[in-house]
Parts: structure tokens; C-alpha cells; sequence
């Protein structure tokens, strides 16, 4: 069913990125302007791969960092607290917030780790030119553009606890220098989803096809 | 997409406008990961040059530690982290494991020492209010050795004196610790200088051994012949001098505490090498007291009580002090069955002879012992004196006694035996007493019969008085009565005759007169009878002749 279909590709046509207009004659790796508002045209999002692989390796590599190291600094009369993720995660749970816990358990251990996996296994199957289960696939890719800003809710928390909690010497918050590489992880995984060009996953189909 | 689209629909769809290829052989895209990584490499290898070395501090326990929040403090700077701890094989103390920063290497040497911090409210002062709140810290004093070092021993609580506060430590010996504490303050002229920092037991127990510490620059007061004193508390001592009430300050009333002082007339002495050793004296006149270095000790045997007698008492020479009693025995006498009281006293010959010396012509010294014997010769005796009636303190006191009766200091004994005299109070307790026991040998009961009986004849006695008194008045006064009026009678005729004989007697009487006349004539007769004589003196032959007629 799926291999009937047809590819504007496979007949020159490209929508613009901008307008939206059909356009005819462009090919692939060749460039040109849309005739209405003059935007680049693409048949495909261009160096998508490599783009997308780029800002996937950055994350992977940020990610470390943001798990390390403090994400927040918690100074009050009794305590001073260097929370990583995952510290912040387990104190949140002996200390009986288990469903606060949860939730950032979810946001900001899963949904990155979620994110980066997921963008990995979408870009190797893509250079693969694997045919395997591509309606998933694209489904996975809705899913990650869906769930990636979720994990900033981490960085809101600790940003709004650091502007509003400044009581002196009672309670400080700061925001941990892996706050910033954290930030980083959610939005180097963002780009890199934005990057990724979903079509690629169909076109092995529409090649497979034609041989 | 029922439909297939023909080539016919596709020639209304506008074509692109073309563009010149653009081949970009790099993608900028990749300066993100490349970035990325730059940062994340540099973070790592700065985190593991950071990574400073791994100490173990052993603990007696774990008060208030815990591992991965107790803080590595250097003059409140966090330095490191405790990362583990554990309890020693033999499970006599704990083993903390802490991280610390690069930059603490180099405070790990042989004599940095470890402490928690906790909060300590003595009465002095109050630290560590922190450690209540934000938890214990492991508390660092940076050593000075250049040995590195990596496991350390913790001590149990801070130390007073951390090593980057100038000044110097001195050792003290006491006989025993006082009100004193870690931490007691030390005055100079009431200022306060330093602290102590430990003190420990002697190891024979005979005494406490103290350290001080004492801030530059008054370190340099303290000089090789200073003196240290419990200044502790208040000294209200009760001697033959009455009640005196001693403090240093309010500090050190609560606290305790000790003073120094180097005696005035040697202020230029050279300052004590640091760690020199001092003897702390119980009290301030005990410590001004010592510049008498030659002490002797004599014995004194007392026939009578001591009571009253304390360790300490002066020995006095006509109200100056020359020594004090330093020990009070009792010994029994088995050859005559009786107690002695040897009496140990501290003698400073120096004081006495000093004077000596100063009278002597030549100025020769002159041995103690020669001194003494001179003196004991001439009755120089020792002699228990109360000093205060009141409380009934008793000192020794060192005088001459013209009378008293012969002896010599027994050098031979160890120490050697100085003679005394009995207290003259004491003299005069036994005379009464004998009196006493005289008035007591007397036969009192019988003296009281006799004295009864005597009363009785004595009342008898007086009733025959009385009886013959009434009997007098009976009969003798009636009688008498009538003999006084004849008295008085006779006495009237008597005046009478009186009256008679002044009339006689009275000048102008004729009685008188007469009388008068006829001794004027008896004159006469008398110058006439004398010529009469002389004549016939001259002219006896007149008697036979006559007279003779005047040849004229």
C-alpha cells in the first residue's frame, strides 16, 4: 500500500519551506528560488544527516556534563545542597515527594535520554536506507518533536526558584553550571529535530520501489 | 491520491528559479560538536588536574560527621569533602575519607592537625554557633613541617591556639590543676595575654603539667626567672594575719586562670626560650615569695598541741617571715611514753643573715650553721605563738629567750633539730592546771563538815549571846540609870566648884590681887636678903661688929 504511493520527488516538484508553493524542475542536490517569495527551495532538508548527527554528537557530548555536575545550589540556615539531576531526584524522593520526583525523573532523565536515543536510532536508519517499519519511525519522530520542550522543565524550575528565592543568608538558590549544559542537551536535541528531515525516512521506500 | 497525476498538470506548476551551485565542502554545522566537545574536554581535564588528593583523618568517633556533606574548612574556606566513612578494623576509632581542593596539597604536612567543629559554650566564650545549623565541619590548622603526609590523626576537640597566631608556648608545672581549663585565660598586669592549651597528668601523678600559650608580643615578658600563679577564682585565705580576699579579675573568678610577673628588681632578665618550664605557684605571695633560693629545712619538736598549726604558717622573727611550716608529724616517744609533735619548717636563711652580714664589721659571710649556733647559744628558740585569738591560728616564731635553759640544734638529725621553747600561753595553761589539780587534792567534803559544824556551835554561841544581853538589859540597866544620875549630879557640884575656883582664879579677883602684892613684896624681901648677903660677902666681921659706918 504504502509503496504505491507517489513522491513529488519522483516528478521534480518541491513545496517551498516559506510559502508553500508547489514548485516544479527543482532536483536533487540542485538549489533555486521559489518563484513567489524567493526562499531557497529544497527537495529534501539540505545536509540533514549531517546537520542533525552534528547537533546529536554536541548533545551526547553536553549530556555528560549536565548529568555531573550541580544543576542546582540550594543554600538555607541548616544546609547547603549541590544537586545533580539525579541526586536532586533521589533527595526529592527520600524526603517523600516521590510524585515531584516522578515527574522529574520523567523530564529531565527520560525525555532527554528518550530524545537523544531516539534521533540516533532515526539518523542511523535513515543512512542505513533501512525500509524497516517507517510508519513508526515517523511516528517516533512526531513523538520526539512533541516530548523535546518538556524537558526545559527542569531549567524553569531552577531559574524560577533562583530569581525568586533569595532570602540572604535564610535560603539561596543558584542555578549549577550543569544547568547551562543541561539547557544545552534540551536545546542541541531540539535543533537537531528540527533538522531532521522526516521524508528521508520514506525515501529508501520510493527508491526501493523504482529499482 | 486516487488520481495519478499527469505531466499536463505539472506544466502549470511554476519552475524554480535556478541558482548558481554553491558547493560547501565543511559544514559550519559541525563547529557546534566541535565546540561541544572543546568545552566538555576542558571541563574534564580541569576537573581532574582539580581533583585534589585523597586524605584519611582517624576520629574516636563519628559525632556529626557524615559522608559526602561534612566540609574540609581552613579558616572557613571549604578545602575538601568527607567522602567515606569507616570504622577501623579493630573498631576502636573511625577512618574519614575526605577529597580535598589542588589547591589544600599543600597543607597536607606532618604537623597540620584535624579537628571537628562542633559548637562549644565553655564559660569563657562560645563557638562553632554555626555548627548548629549548618552542621559539623572537619576544622584544619595548617602545619609547618615540609614532611607530606596523607593520613592523619584527628584530635577530639579544637585546639586553642592555631599555628598562624604569632607568640610562644611555655610548659607549667603545678601540683594540681585548679579551677583551670583548656582555654584559661593567662593575665599579665590583669591583662589577658595568652591561654592555656593542654594539661595532662604527670606520669608518676606527683603533679599536672600545663601549656601555655602566650601571644606576641607580650611572649617577650615572660622572662627565665617569671613567675606564673593560679590566679584562679577568688583566694580568700584565713592566716595569722586575719581574712584576705584575693582576685584577679571577674573574668577569672568564673573561669580561673593564671598570672605572670618577673620580679621587678630583675626586669632586664633575657626573655624564656619558647617552651621553657615554669613552676606554677598555688598563689601570688607563695610564687613572690620564692626569690629565696636557699631554703633549709629544720625540725622543731613540740611538747604541746599544734592544733591551730597549719602547713603554710609563717615562721616568724619578730613579725618578719624567715620561713614556713611545711610538714606536721607526730611521733611517739616509747623510751619516756609520750607524743612529740616534730614540726617541718622551710628556713630562708638568706633573709637573716643578709641583716647579719650587714652588721658584721668585716662583712665576712658567715656560715649558716656557725650563725645559728651563736645564736641558739645566746637563747635563740623557736616557739609556737597564736597569732589570732580569735581563730586560734598558731605560728612558729623564732626569738631569744634570756632564760632560757641551755641546748643545741642536733645536726646530726636529718633534719637537723632546732630547740624550742613552750609557748608562753602554754606555761601559763600548765601552772593553772596545777593549781587546778592542787584545788582538786584538797579535802573539800570535810572542809564543808567542819565549816557546818563550826556554824552550828557558832549559832549556839550566838544565842547565849543574845541571852545574856537581854539579861544585861534586865538587870543592869536600871541600876545603871540610877548611876548616871548620880553622875550627873556629881558633875553638877563639880561645876559648881568649877565656877567658884574661875571666880578665884580671874584676873581681877582679889585673890589674885593679894597674891600679886604679896610676891611684889616677897621680891622686896628677896633683892634685900641678896644685898644682905653680898654684904656680908664682903664684910663677914659685920655679923660680930656691925656695920661698919661709911668711911667717907
Amino acid at each position: 500500500m504504502i509503496g504505491k504511493k507517489v513522491a513529488a520527488a519522483e516528478y521534480g516538484l518541491c513545496s517551498c519551506h516559506v510559502c508553500g508553493l508547489v514548485v516544479s524542475g527543482v532536483h536533487e542536490g540542485e538549489t533555486g528560488h521559489c518563484p513567489r517569495c524567493a526562499a531557497h527551495l529544497h527537495m529534501r532538508k539540505p545536509n540533514s544527516v549531517a546537520r542533525c548527527w552534528a547537533l546529536l554528537l554536541a548533545a551526547y557530548i553536553v549530556y555528560i556534563p549536565a548529568n555531573l555536575m550541580p544543576i542546582m545550589e540550594t543554600g538555607t540556615l541548616l544546609d547547603y545542597r549541590n544537586d545533580t539531576i539525579l541526586s536532586g531526584v533521589i533527595h526529592l524522593w527520600r524526603t517523600g515527594s516521590q510524585g515531584i520526583a516522578a515527574i522529574v525523573f520523567i523530564a529531565s532523565i527520560i525525555v532527554p535520554l528518550f530524545k537523544l536515543l531516539a534521533l540516533t536510532l532515526l539518523l542511523i536508519s535513515v543512512q542505513r536506507r533501512s525500509v524497516w517499519l517507517p510508519e513508526e519511525r515517523t511516528r517516533l519522530y512526531r513523538l520526539v518533536e512533541l516530548v523535546g520542550r518538556w524537558s526545559m522543565l527542569d531549567i524553569y524550575v531552577v531559574t524560577i526558584l533562583a530569581a525568586l528565592v533569595h532570602l540572604g543568608s535564610m535560603a539561596t538558590v543558584k542555578a549549577g553550571p550543569g544547568a547551562i549544559a543541561f539547557g544545552a542537551v534540551v536545546v542541541l536535541t531540539m535543533f537537531a529535530a528540527i533538522y531532521f528531515d522526516p521524508r528521508l525516512i520514506w525515501d529508501p521506500l520510493r527508491k526501493e520501489r523504482k529499482s | 491520491m486516487t488520481e495519478i497525476p499527469t505531466p499536463h498538470n505539472f506544466d502549470e506548476i511554476p519552475p524554480a528559479i535556478a541558482e548558481p551551485k554553491r558547493r560547501r565542502s565543511l559544514q559550519l554545522v559541525w563547529i557546534i560538536p566541535i565546540i561541544a566537545a572543546i568545552i566538555g574536554a576542558s571541563l574534564a581535564i580541569k576537573s581532574y588536574l582539580e581533583r585534589g588528593p585523597e586524605i584519611t583523618i582517624t576520629f574516636l568517633s563519628g559525632e556529626s560527621l557524615e559522608a559526602g556533606k561534612t566540609k574540609i574548612k581552613y579558616k572557613d574556606v571549604q578545602i575538601g569533602l568527607v567522602k567515606n566513612i569507616a570504622i577501623a578494623k579493630d573498631r576502636s576509632h573511625v577512618i574519614v575519607t575526605a577529597e580535598l581542593t589542588h589547591e589544600a596539597a599543600g597543607l597536607l604536612v606532618d604537623d597540620t592537625r584535624f579537628w571537628v567543629v562542633r559548637a562549644r559554650i565553655s564559660a569563657g566564650s562560645i563557638s562553632g554557633l554555626g555548627t548548629l545549623m549548618g552542621g559539623s565541619y572537619i576544622g584544619v590548622d595548617a602545619g609547618s613541617s615540609q614532611q607530606p603526609r596523607e593520613d592523619f590523626k584527628g584530635l577530639e576537640r579544637a585546639p586553642v591556639v592555631t599555628m598562624d597566631i604569632p607568640g610562644s608556648h611555655y610548659v607549667l608545672h603545678a601540683n594540681d590543676i585548679g579551677s583551670l581549663d583548656i582555654s584559661s585565660p593567662i593575665f599579665y598586669r590583669r591583662m589577658q595575654v595568652g591561654e592555656v592549651v593542654a594539661y595532662e597528668l604527670d606520669n608518676d601523678g606527683a603533679g599536672v603539667t600545663l601549656k601555655i600559650f602566650i601571644k606576641s608580643p607580650f611572649d617577650r615578658y615572660v622572662k627565665a626567672n617569671t613567675l606564673f600563679w593560679h590566679a584562679s577564682g577568688i583566694d580568700v585565705s584565713l592566716d595569722s594575719t586575719g581574712i584576705r580576699v584575693n582576685t584577679e579579675s571577674i573574668a577569672s573568678i568564673l573561669l580561673g586562670g593564671i598570672s605572670f610577673l618577673s620580679p621587678e628588681d630583675r626586669v632586664d632578665a633575657a626573655p624564656a626560650a619558647p617552651n621553657s618550664k615554669f613552676i606554677l605557684f598555688p598563689t601570688k605571695d607563695e610564687a613572690l615569695k620564692r626569690p629565696d633560693t636557699v631554703v633549709e629545712t629544720y625540725t622543731l619538736v613540740f611538747k604541746e598541741s599544734v592544733r591551730g598549726l597549719a602547713i603554710g604558717a609563717p615562721v616568724d622573727l619578730r613579725g618578719v617571715s624567715v620561713g614556713e611550716v611545711s610538714k606536721i608529724n607526730i611521733e611517739l616517744d616509747h623510751n619516756r611514753k609520750e607524743f612529740a609533735m616534730p614540726v617541718e619548717i622551710q628556713f630562708y636563711p638568706e633573709r637573716l643573715k643578709a641583716r647579719y652580714r650587714a652588721s658584721s664589721r668585716n662583712g665576712k659571710p658567715v656560715s649558716t650553721r656557725e650563725l645559728l649556733n651563736a645564736l641558739v647559744e645566746h637563747g635563740f628558740r623557736a616557739q609556737l605563738r597564736s597569732g589570732n585569738l580569735l581563730t586560734g591560728q598558731l605560728y612558729v616564731s623564732l626569738d631569744m629567750f634570756a632564760n632560757a635553759p641551755p641546748a643545741k640544734i642536733e645536726w646530726s638529725r636529718n633534719p637537723p633539730e632546732f630547740p624550742t621553747m613552750q609557748n608562753s600561753m602554754e606555761q601559763f595553761q600548765t601552772k593553772l592546771m596545777q593549781i587546778v589539780q592542787k584545788l582538786e587534792k584538797l579535802p573539800l567534803e570535810e572542809i564543808a563538815g567542819d565549816a557546818r559544824k563550826s556554824i552550828q556551835s557558832l549559832e549556839v554561841t550566838l544565842k547565849s549571846a543574845d541571852k545574856l544581853i537581854r539579861n544585861m538589859d534586865a538587870v543592869i540597866v536600871p541600876e545603871a540609870r540610877l548611876m548616871i544620875e548620880d553622875a550627873r549630879s556629881s558633875l553638877e557640884a563639880v561645876r559648881k566648884t568649877l565656877g567658884s575656883a574661875k571666880q578665884v582664879l580671874s584676873s581681877d579677883a582679889p585673890l589674885q590681887q593679894d597674891m600679886r602684892e604679896t610676891l611684889r613684896e616677897l621680891n622686896r624681901a628677896a633683892r634685900s636678903l641678896r644685898t644682905l648677903g653680898e654684904y656680908l660677902e664682903q664684910h663677914p666681921e659685920s655679923l660680930l661688929r656691925g656695920k661698919k659706918e661709911e668711911e667717907r
